[in-house]
């Protein structure tokens, strides 16, 4: 279980999390929605260590994870994978050595065992034969596939979606995600999915929190928000450029 | 200058002297750990050492060539005509004590530096770092720790290369073109050339290779921005990793002794 408790960062003078309270159950899709730039990549990205709060607490099965060293938390970092907004893939290195990257440095596996869990993730992506190919070589989806391939070829307990839909065409949205729901289904994961795409949003959560001005403003399943009478979610989840949010 | 303006820039120099000392302590603590990046590294030996032999033969090549030049008018005229077969020894130990390691060391800046600043930059900010920390690896040791061994080793190496190289350019220069008396230059620079002033030379240079990478890498990892925060880093590595090895090579000169014959 992830337990996130007044939970503050700033970046100088811009506040970007102003004391997020959110739970995460084990096995649980949880999403979370909010304007561009509103600090949701800021929250999952500390989950993950990448960031450190100002202040607050974050717990990850019971163990408080802002103070601990740096290794301590590295150790953390491997429960999680991560797929990033802009898949985030090692340039110089190939597909296979890009999903295979955390097998081959902290794992006892061989080399032969490495390329087949290798083949294996990316088949559970549907991707087939791209394992020599470079990452500029690749379209934007199928960058997305490697990149979710890559996060999930460790067999984390907990996988973080950022901006899974972003770039792409509707389409291949769509198969992203039923990919997502398919890595819960097969490899029972907790997600977080951090996204402002709303049908995205109601195909994948069990819970949907809003995130606005460093707060979680509304938490509750895909329904209950769809018929939120908070203003600000409604005019979120609506898409109007008309109501209280005016800053856009 | 205000009072207030002046610890704003005195403060910026320190914090900023902090994060790279930081970053070097991190480097070092890291240096021993498992998994050693072999295959980075040994990339990092061939584009930090094989790609620079071209620039470094021809600043070596010119830098010992108007040595010889110089030296030769100098003593032609300070001294007397027939006087130049003495310069020998000046050219070798100005070169290996100075001039090398500061060529090869501003010229490894320009071609290593930048590049290390560009490419940790860009992977900055396209998130192949945080990448790096989500999959369970130490960014400091898969990063910074194989450039700044790789740049430990082969300044040196480079420095002993141009040395070569210069020491010729300079004896050509004298020899074959001034008509120098060959046997007396280099008698006398076989006499008066110590291997200390090699060897202080090429310390010299590993801790320029150390400023240098350590410079490229801190300046890539703090790029923000865009492409635009990613020119900026490699300017400033540029900038600020010549000037500090210009300083430092002052402070270096006179904290080595001159010599350890004697």
């Amino acid at each position: 279980m992830i337990r996130i408790t007044n939970l503050y960062k700033s970046f100088g003078e811009k506040k970007v999390l102003q004391g997020v309270n959110l739970e995460i159950q084990k096995g649980e899709t949880m999403v979370i929605i909010g304007q561009s730039g509103s600090g949701k990549s800021v929250l999952i990205k500390h989950l993950i260590g990448i960031l450190m709060p100002d202040s607050g607490e974050i717990y990850i099965d019971g163990i408080e994870i802002t103070r601990l060293s740096e290794d301590e938390r590295q150790k953390i970092s491997r429960k999680f994978g991560m797929l990033f907004q802009g898949s985030a893939l090692f340039d110089s290195l190939t597909v296979e050595q890009n999903v295979g990257f955390g097998l081959e440095r902290y794992t006892d596996y061989s080399q032969e065992e490495i390329k087949r869990m290798v083949r294996e993730s990316l088949e559970h992506v549907g991707l087939k034969g791209v394992e020599q190919l470079m990452p500029y070589e690749l379209s934007g989806g199928m960058k997305k596939r490697v990149g979710l391939a890559r996060a999930i070829a460790y067999n984390p307990e907990i996988i973080l979606y950022d901006e899974p839909s972003t770039g792409i065409d509707p389409i291949r949205a769509d198969a992203i995600n039923e990919l997502i729901n398919k890595m819960k289904k097969d490899m029972h994961v907790t997600s977080i999915v951090i996204t402002h795409d709303m049908v995205s949003s109601y195909k994948v959560a069990d819970r949907i929190a809003m995130l606005y001005e460093g707060k979680i403003i509304e938490i509750g399943t895909p329904e209950e928000i769809r018929e939120s009478k908070n203003p600000f979610v409604q005019q979120f989840v609506l898409g109007l450029s008309e109501g209280p949010i005016k800053e856009w | 200058m205000t009072q207030n303006k002046k610890f704003r820039v005195l403060s910026s120099f320190f914090e900023q002297l902090g994060e790279i000392l930081l970053l070097l302590a991190k480097t070092l603590r890291n240096l021993f750990r498992r998994p050693w990046e072999k295959k980075i590294f040994l990339q990092q030996l061939e584009e930090i050492g094989v790609r620079s032999l071209p620039v470094v033969s021809i600043t070596a090549a010119f830098g010992g060539l108007v040595f010889g030049l110089q030296t030769y008018v100098g003593f032609h005229r300070y001294v007397g005509p027939g006087s130049e077969a003495y310069a020998g020894p000046i050219i070798s130990l100005g070169l290996c004590k100075e001039l090398i390691p500061l060529l090869v060391g501003l010229m490894v800046t320009g071609r290593v530096g930048s590049a290390m600043a560009a490419e940790l930059g860009t992977m900055k900010i396209t998130e192949q770092i945080d990448a790096l920390f989500s999959l369970g690896a130490n960014p400091n040791q898969h990063i910074v720790v194989p450039r700044v061994l790789a740049c430990f080793i082969m300044v040196p190496f480079l420095t002993l290369y141009g040395d070569i190289i210069g020491i010729a350019g300079g004896f050509a220069y004298d020899v074959f073109i001034m008509g120098v008396n060959r046997s007396i230059y280099i008698q006398m620079t076989l006499l008066y050339l110590e291997l200390w002033d090699v060897v202080s030379g090429l310390i010299k240079a590993a801790i320029f290779g150390i400023v240098i990478a350590l410079i490229g890498c801190w300046q890539g990892l703090k790029a923000e921005g865009g492409a635009e925060g990613v020119g900026r880093a490699t300017t400033r590595t540029d900038v600020i990793a010549s000037i500090a090895i210009l300083i430092l090579n002052f402070f270096l000169s006179k904290a080595l002794p001159a010599t350890i014959s004697r």
